[in-house]
């Protein structure tokens, strides 16, 4: 199963749609593909309907939370200094996250293939949550892609019954995501320290001291 | 009534005995648990009902699917804050007399999940706890071990006097608040008749094992 040349099937089948392949160094080497949410849907069912491909079955959909985080590079340059060439390193700021993604994971039961990993990213953490939903090709997403909702706050147009999976209704926030605060149900701990030591002091104060 | 001259008797063919030992005896003896499990500590339960370890020998063989004919709760595995209402509504359900046994590290205090978004950190928050069992997940065992020394309990309880048990006790409460969902967390986080957070002294936690109150 070549990534390439599924990104090229795409892309020739699915006018418009925008891939990028995302390597993974690791030993695994499991890249991945990543579809724009426009043409996601499309993309999708072809993969699943194309006779070389038939991707029968979805057998894991997640979600990952990446928050603004500014990553910093040290880039050697060179500059003139004095009026002499020198070797300078220069760190370099560039801000990477600041949106939600899914992940699904592929594979073809009738030509023993896979997984092929699909990702795709909504445009930000608060307002652009919006992905389509994947149900309609494969219904084993239904329950995953809820509890991506529940825990993420991913929104799936499409979806056929998009409620709260995990969580109780009326529930607020969404617990996966990485600036999640979970309530202060303080409790004593018998070698309290660090972070838990601080909200059990503030308890104390609280309390009036003991 | 002398233990001796009892044992002496009982030799002979005569039993003599007190209404609150008979009393006691019969409570103790046929101890029927809710049939529910909450995580995997209830297959150590089912385990310890089977053949092999065959809980019937002390009469809690019948686990009953309703809790208004059950004894005894086992609140077997994680209770996740979803779940801690229905918990808390089946325990009021019952009928008095009723036990708590908290199987697990989950049930005592959230064990391993104790820090999770939806884990309640025990039981006994909500409702009063008579056997704790250790253990991820307790041996069948470790459960008969608990049923044994719940069986204890009832069997030195005195039916007057102020240590009466619960349920002879009009002043005593038999149902306790069941927590609504809020937007965080539950609402009351616990329940401050049934359980209130220990002391610990602040000032030297985490330095000296010792003078801890």
């Amino acid at each position: 199963m070549n990534l390439e040349e599924i990104k090229s099937e795409i892309e020739t089948n699915v006018p418009g749609c925008r891939l990028e392949i995302i390597p993974n160094g690791s030993p695994s080497g499991q890249h991945s593909l990543l579809v724009d949410a426009d043409h996601a849907f499309a993309a999708a069912a072809y993969l699943r309907d194309a006779p070389n491909r038939q991707f029968d079955y979805c057998s894991n959909a997640t979600g990952i939370d990446w928050p603004i985080k500014e990553v910093s590079t040290k880039v050697k340059t060179k500059k003139i200094v004095d009026g002499v060439e020198k070797d300078v390193d220069e760190v370099v700021k560039t801000q990477t996250g600041g949106y939600l993604e899914v992940v699904y994971h592929l594979f073809s039961v009738e030509l023993r293939q896979g997984p092929l990993v699909l990702r795709m990213r909504t445009e930000d953490r608060a307002e652009r949550i919006h992905l389509p939903s994947l149900t309609p090709l494969w219904r084993s997403a239904e329950y995953q892609e809820r509890e991506i909702f529940d825990l993420y706050g991913v929104m799936f147009d499409g979806h056929p019954d998009l409620r709260r999976l995990l969580m109780w209704e009326g529930f607020e926030d969404h617990p996966m995501r990485r600036d999640y605060v979970d309530p202060d149900d303080y409790e004593y701990e018998p070698t309290a320290h660090d972070e838990v030591l601080k909200r059990a002091q503030a308890h104390v104060a609280a309390e009036g001291g003991r | 009534m002398d233990e001796q001259l009892k044992s002496e008797l009982r030799r002979q063919g005569v039993v003599a005995t007190s209404l609150q030992e008979l009393y006691n005896w019969g409570r103790r003896s046929s101890l029927w648990p809710l049939n529910f499990g909450l995580a995997c500590c209830a297959i150590e339960m089912i385990a310890a009902t089977m053949a092999r370890y065959d809980l019937a020998r002390f009469g809690a063989e019948v686990f009953r699917p309703s809790p208004r004919q059950a004894d005894l709760m086992i609140v077997a595995g994680t209770v996740t804050k979803k779940m801690a209402p229905q918990v808390v509504r089946l325990y009021n359900q019952m009928p008095e007399p009723k036990y708590v046994i908290s199987m697990g590290a989950c049930a005592i205090s959230g064990g391993p999940f104790k820090q999770g978004y939806n884990v309640l950190k025990g039981i006994d928050r909500y409702i009063p706890v008579d056997v704790y069992i250790p253990g991820c997940p307790p041996r069948p065992e470790a459960l008969i071990d608990a049923f044994l020394m719940l069986q204890k309990k009832i069997d030195e309880q005195y039916l007057t006097g102020p240590n009466r048990p619960r349920h002879l006790n009009a002043d005593m409460p038999s149902e306790f608040v069941v927590p609504e969902f809020g937007t965080h967390d539950l609402v009351p986080t616990q329940n401050s008749e049934v359980w209130k957070a220990p002391l610990v002294n602040i000032s030297i936690a985490g330095k000296n094992e010792s003078g801890r109150d």
